[in-house]
């Protein structure tokens, strides 16, 4: 179970992807003509932009792909525009079909979100806060268990989830869905070395003696500088919950609690049905609009994600 | 469990506390971890339980349901259907890992050298389709792959050839595998480049002095300060792909003959339990496809710890 452990431990580094404009200057300022600052080059600029193009093609087919009917999906070359512009005929159409359903998965996956992933988000700055900053018996119990368990399949706890949860009569309900979203041992970890980093001793310490309460320390006092560490928790668990698949699929047999990743599979084989409407040209304009937001989201709060990812890093 | 330590040493302050005072903190601390452990006992460690529990007993047609020790288990390693998707995924992990990791790994010394122009650009929109969910991604791909339709097609008829189907059954491994490439390389190249961005900048000062190359750096300097990165993606990737579902189950709706309902051992666990109604067993496969991918992730872990440490 520990397995990972170790290997997570000596490299609190790993997981905390991400770096930049926030990270300590360990290798700024740079003398002109060193290995620090090479002359740049045009090649490795190419090469790099194909791996560019591959990462962009098939976002830029989807955005043109949202433009057209389905009778254009079939006739035109899948790069460029087919004659009629239908982006807006299509986006209004994938929020009225079927009685406006895409509204209600959308509404869905944000209950999923809000509950889902703020839930996991303050579980893991709770339990991340006491993991740094408190001496409690079965710690490493604790520790050990949750990071071993980044190991286990987690599909290959859905099966039995499933069958425990029809038990509790919790399935086919939204809770059979926040309920696993709630644990996020990776965002634990994550919070667990970023409270290690960002809160010295000595002010909670100068909090107690003040005579603050506990929570009021918490809130008061740790709650402001673990910030950055928050925004990026939350980035990653919402991107979690908002893109999950597998769980709700087994979970909810009911379309009208179905997220937005399960509605829009089912339209897309709704084509396969005898006499089902094909709607491609919704699905794929629901897709669009299923992945605007994340991207909107990671590019807005870029700063904040990245130097809470770099501040957790920074472990010398 | 031993880098913990200073941690752990750190946030107590110098000096000898008041027994009454630590006694204190002590069960303060389990007020903070206390809901996440709860959650967790139920999510996690419960339902593990019960998959053993349930791995142990059989529907029966005479007699209802009936501990049968490890009949399950014997029956899972004598299974072909186990096998083949066994098989499958791990042909998955050999070809598809290394090539997204190495990928990853180029494109992060690439921007680390700093000889890229735009580098934020490059480094922001290669990690862009990690926010593309699994399923967007797959009928991306799905509807690009068409022959008929898709940029496969456009491609036929341009320039006049016939590309192989990438969904056909010789095809649609490395069709999925070039699904997965696409949403998670950017993930793992930022994982690197965080790790790269650490390595103190008078390394290379020392390396410069001594006359070391561009490769050189990057072999004696770079690559054994990432090594725990490298790792720990690694372990990710294997847990990933021996996990595989999202992609198959959707592309199968695309190419129903070419992926069958036992094409991963995920695959096969899900249709046991919600098409052939075989819970039992299905939680038996389950364990064993968990206790391959511990024991896989642990010995890639002693092994990539201990070279060159």
């Amino acid at each position: 179970m520990s397995t990972p452990l170790t290997a997570a431990a000596k490299t609190p580094t790993a997981p905390a992807a991400g770096s930049g404009k926030g990270t300590p200057r360990l290798r700024t300022p740079r003398k002109k003509h060193t290995p620090g600052r090479p002359k740049r080059s045009v090649l490795l600029t190419v090469l790099t932009g194909l791996m560019l193009l591959y990462t962009v093609v098939p976002l830029i087919w989807l955005v043109i792909s949202a433009t057209k009917t389905q009778e254009g999906l079939a006739d035109s070359s899948g790069l460029w525009f087919a004659d009629d512009f239908a982006l807006f005929s299509n986006i209004s159409d994938t929020f009225t079909y079927n009685d406006g359903i895409f509204t209600r998965w959308l509404l869905n996956t944000l209950l999923y979100v809000v509950l889902g992933a703020g839930g996991a988000t303050f579980l893991a700055i709770l339990g991340g806060y006491a993991l740094a900053k408190f001496d409690f018996p079965g710690k490493r119990g604790v520790f050990a268990t949750v990071i071993g368990a980044v190991a286990v399949p987690g599909t290959a706890l859905a099966v039995p989830t499933f069958l425990m949860f029809s038990k509790m009569g919790l399935t086919d309900t939204p809770w059979a869905v926040i309920l696993p979203s709630l644990v996020s041992p990776f965002g634990l970890y994550l919070m667990w070395v970023f409270a290690t980093e960002a809160i010295p001793a000595e002010l909670l310490e100068a909090a107690r003696v003040d005579g603050a309460s506990e929570a009021r320390t918490f809130f008061q006092v740790a709650l402001p500088l673990l910030a950055p560490g928050i925004v990026t928790v939350l980035l990653f668990t919402t991107v979690a919950t908002w893109n999950n698949y597998f769980l709700p699929l087994i979970m909810l047999k009911d379309p009208d609690w179905y997220p937005l990743t399960l509605g829009l599979s089912a339209w897309n084989s709704q084509a396969e049905t005898i006499g089902g409407d094909v709607i491609f040209n919704l699905v794929i304009t629901g897709s669009l609009l299923t992945i605007v937001p994340l991207i909107a989201a990671f590019l807005l709060l870029q700063k904040y994600w990245q130097s809470g990812l770099a501040a957790g890093s920074v472990k010398e | 469990m031993t880098t913990l330590e200073p941690a752990v040493a750190a946030d107590r302050p110098p000096g000898p506390r008041p027994p009454a005072k630590r006694n204190r903190r002590s069960w303060t601390g389990w007020g903070f971890i206390g809901p996440f452990v709860a959650v967790f006992a139920l999510v996690f460690l419960a339902p593990i339980a019960y998959s053993i529990y349930l791995s142990l007993f059989r529907d029966q047609l005479i007699g209802g349901t009936q501990f049968v020790g490890l009949d399950n288990y014997t029956q899972a390693l004598e299974d072909d259907r186990f096998w083949d998707s066994l098989i499958r995924v791990s042909l998955f992990l050999v070809v598809q890992v290394p090539i997204m990791l190495g990928i990853a790994l180029l494109i992060a010394l690439a921007l680390d050298s700093g000889r890229l122009y735009g580098k934020d650009f490059f480094r922001i929109t290669i990690f862009l389709p990690y926010a593309v969910p699994a399923v967007v991604a797959t009928l991306m791909w799905g509807f690009m792959y068409g022959t008929r339709y898709g940029l496969v097609g456009d491609i036929n008829d341009a320039f006049g050839v016939t590309l192989p189907d990438p969904l056909s059954a010789d095809l649609v491994l490395a069709s999925i595998g070039n699904i997965v490439t696409w949403e998670f390389v950017g993930y793992n190249m930022l994982i690197f480049y965080s790790a790269l961005r650490v390595i103190p900048h008078s390394l290379y000062e020392a390396a410069e002095i001594d006359g070391a190359g561009q490769f050189r750096v990057i072999t004696a300097i770079k690559l054994p300060a990432i090594r725990g990165a490298l790792v720990i993606a690694t372990i990710f990737s294997i847990i990933g792909s021996f996990q595989l579902f999202n992609e198959p189950n959707i592309l199968r709706q695309l190419a129903r003959n070419a992926i069958t309902t036992d094409y991963t051992p995920n695959f096969y666990t899900y249709s046991l339990s919600f098409n052939g109604q075989q819970q039992n067993y299905s939680a038996a496969v389950a364990i064993i496809m968990g206790l391959i991918t511990m024991v896989i992730a642990y010995i890639v872990q002693l092994r990539g710890m201990r070279k060159g440490a």
